[in-house]
């Protein structure tokens, strides 16, 4: 029977679905027939395959090729199904071995010459074979080390569709080719990682606060004139996070993976820092794109940091299109033909000016922006996603004397400080154990004002009279409960004392004027 | 006449033979009307087969059946309704087929028959 069948993953999101791949011999006039909801790249593949399978040496049948994708009603996209049609087809022409082209998952672009190119998105692809049960999958040389990091699957890398095919069975004599690889990686790749928390003088409060911020897992509006170190502060903050756990890691390197940033062979470990500029859109922010639905800014600093500087300058509709990953830690796009989940637990740091001039409550200068206008340039960020984060902080210019004083002043180091964040954590995690949350700045009020954490009232006196005052609201209340827990966490004691309280207070209102 | 019109009359004399040891009844060779030409027109059992003979020396610039074209099977169709309207009394039922033929210099032909291609 001319029937050739194999199986290759179509990625959404970073959701793998298995594809299976049937060819069909027919005798017919030679032509090549492509079903199954391919794209235009996909449909491209007919002349790839056909081309790279001629100049290799293996040549296609002169009758009429009928290929299936199926299910038939996913729709695919891409060119990583290039391997599998190709071998599909010389199965079905009982050139290679029928039987071992089935029981692998084939993944790979063609070139023209037969050589295989490295694609993008393998490590969620393999990840998703794994976890479908395939046992061997065959993947381009330029992406055996990404898809190796996928534990307890045989990954087998090969460098053309000859190589493929003489894997397979097929005789053939073999070809030696350079096989291709992805460009080196970029040295621009980390631009903030060597920045250290020492560099930071004075804003003592602002670099606790940075700590506090990555103990508890909590957002951060920093608000401060031109030059007060805001960005400095912000491009800090991954620095202080612990290395990631096994499965953030997977997660960070899938998403590296599929938008085709360079993985390398061992797993992202330190969480990434995203920095998207002013002018970005919804769509490069959140992630977006008709067919091939790719991750945003939002998505690419999972389990990291999301920094936007010039808070206000974004447009309000790309600020508020945070608001629903920052209350379910899933990026969730909508398109007519299919949904994308991306992880969207990303730790959010707002910077902002406090005027459109910046000078407004500095205390060397003065503010020239009337009063309607500087309300009118905060408001832009919007009360709701405001109400999302905990920590809202002013930060102001050093003086000169501050500088002069420097050298003597002890100032934390990054490593120094991550070792804080790392004990804090711990203790966050011992008493969050029974909880379904893991970090403070996920812990419901409700829960915090339970029979087991509750604070007596000659501790929490400070805010209770807030909120009696009107000065904080219920919400507000249990962020600052929130905040308490994580500078309590971060200095050791077992439960927030009153001046603590009043430190979370102080790191909640800051901003109000 | 040009060499390739020499190997396209040897490849469709070829194709003729094989029709015929193949139990076809030959009916016409080079048919033309005002449309263009049919190579073979054979019967076989109860059908009539136009036949398209596509002959190379070498598959260098392709295989023979990569050269038939989708106008050219159109034109093939409609060809064989004009040669139906011209012999009424046969072609109730009709068939379009190919023939490949790859006659190298000095070597032995070799043959390729594809049946229902259109």
């Amino acid at each position: 029977m001319p029937l050739g069948r194999t199986s290759s993953v179509a990625l959404i999101g970073l959701t793998g679905s298995m594809v299976e791949i049937e060819a069909d011999i027919s005798n017919n006039l030679p032509s090549f027939v492509l079903i199954g909801l391919p794209d235009t790249a996909l449909n491209e593949a007919r002349d790839r395959v056909r081309a790279a399978a001629t100049n290799s040496g293996c040549g296609l049948p002169n009758r009429k090729l009928t290929v299936n994708l199926s299910p038939a009603a996913l729709p695919k996209h891409g060119s990583g199904f290039d391997l599998a049609i190709a071998l599909a087809v010389l199965a079905a022409a009982g050139n290679v071995n029928g039987e071992s082209v089935a029981g692998v998952v084939h993944l790979g672009e063609l070139g023209l010459d037969g050589r295989l190119r490295p694609i993008n998105g393998i490590l969620p692809a393999v990840l998703a074979a794994s976890r479908f049960g395939a046992r061997t999958v065959m993947v381009p040389t330029g992406n055996a080390d990404e898809a190796s990091l996928v534990p307890g699957i045989r990954v087998v890398g090969v460098a053309s569709l000859l190589d493929a095919a003489i894997w397979h069975g097929g005789r053939y004599s073999p070809v030696v080719v350079e096989p291709i690889t992805r460009p080196a990686v970029g040295g621009t790749a980390e631009p903030f990682e060597e920045s250290d928390l020492g560099d930071v003088i004075g804003n003592a409060d602002a670099v606790e606060a940075m700590q506090v911020a990555a103990a508890g897992g909590h957002h951060v509006f920093l608000l401060g004139p031109p030059g007060s170190g805001k960005t400095m502060l912000a491009s800090r903050l991954p620095g202080l996070l612990p290395d990631l756990e096994s499965h953030a890691a997977l997660e960070v390197s899938s998403i590296r993976s599929l938008a085709g940033q360079p993985v390398g062979s061992s797993l992202v470990t330190r969480p990434p820092l995203e920095a998207p500029h002013h002018t970005a859109t919804a769509a490069a922010i959140i992630g977006g794109g008709s067919s091939h639905i790719r991750p945003g800014a939002a998505a690419r600093a999972a389990h990291g940091v999301l920094f936007l500087d010039e808070a206000p300058e974004f447009p309000t509709s790309v600020l508020d299109a945070l608001r629903q990953p920052l209350e379910s830690g899933v990026i969730t796009i909508h398109r007519a033909n299919a949904v994308a989940h991306f992880p969207g637990q990303f730790q959010l740091v707002l910077a902002a000016n406090p005027c459109p001039c910046g000078q407004y409550g500095a205390r060397d200068s003065e503010c020239v922006c009337p009063p309607n206008q500087r309300r009118r340039y905060l408001a832009r960020i919007s009360g709701p996603l405001l109400d999302r984060i905990d920590i809202q902080l002013r930060v102001t210019r050093i003086t000169a004397t501050e500088l002069r004083m420097a050298p003597e002043s002890v100032r934390l180091s990054t490593a120094a400080a991550r070792k804080r964040v790392i004990q804090a954590r711990a203790a966050s995690r011992d008493r969050l154990k029974d909880s379904p949350f893991l970090l403070n700045g996920q812990v419901s009020g409700s829960w915090l004002r339970g029979p087991r954490l509750r604070l007596g009232p000659s501790t929490t006196s400070a805010i209770d009279r807030a909120l009696e005052r009107g000065g904080l609201t219920m919400r507000g209340y249990d962020r600052v409960l929130r905040l308490a827990w994580s500078i309590s966490d971060l200095a050791g004691t077992s439960q927030p004392s009153a001046e603590q309280l009043g430190q979370a207070l102080y790191l909640r209102k800051a901003i109000s004027l | 006449m040009a060499a390739k019109d020499d190997l396209g009359r040897r490849g469709e004399a070829l194709a003729t033979e094989f029709l015929r040891q193949h139990g076809c009844a030959v009916l016409a060779q080079n048919w033309r009307c005002a449309q263009g030409e049919i190579d073979v027109i054979v019967l076989d059992g109860a059908e009539t087969v136009f036949v398209e003979v596509k002959t190379r020396s070498s598959v260098t610039f392709g295989h023979p059946f990569e050269a038939i074209t989708a106008a050219k099977l159109a034109r093939l169709r409609r060809l064989a309704g004009a040669w139906c309207e011209a012999n009424p009394s046969l072609g109730r039922q009709i068939r379009i087929d190919a023939i490949s033929v790859i006659a190298p210099l000095g070597a032995t032909p070799q043959l390729e028959h594809l049946r229902r291609v259109f």
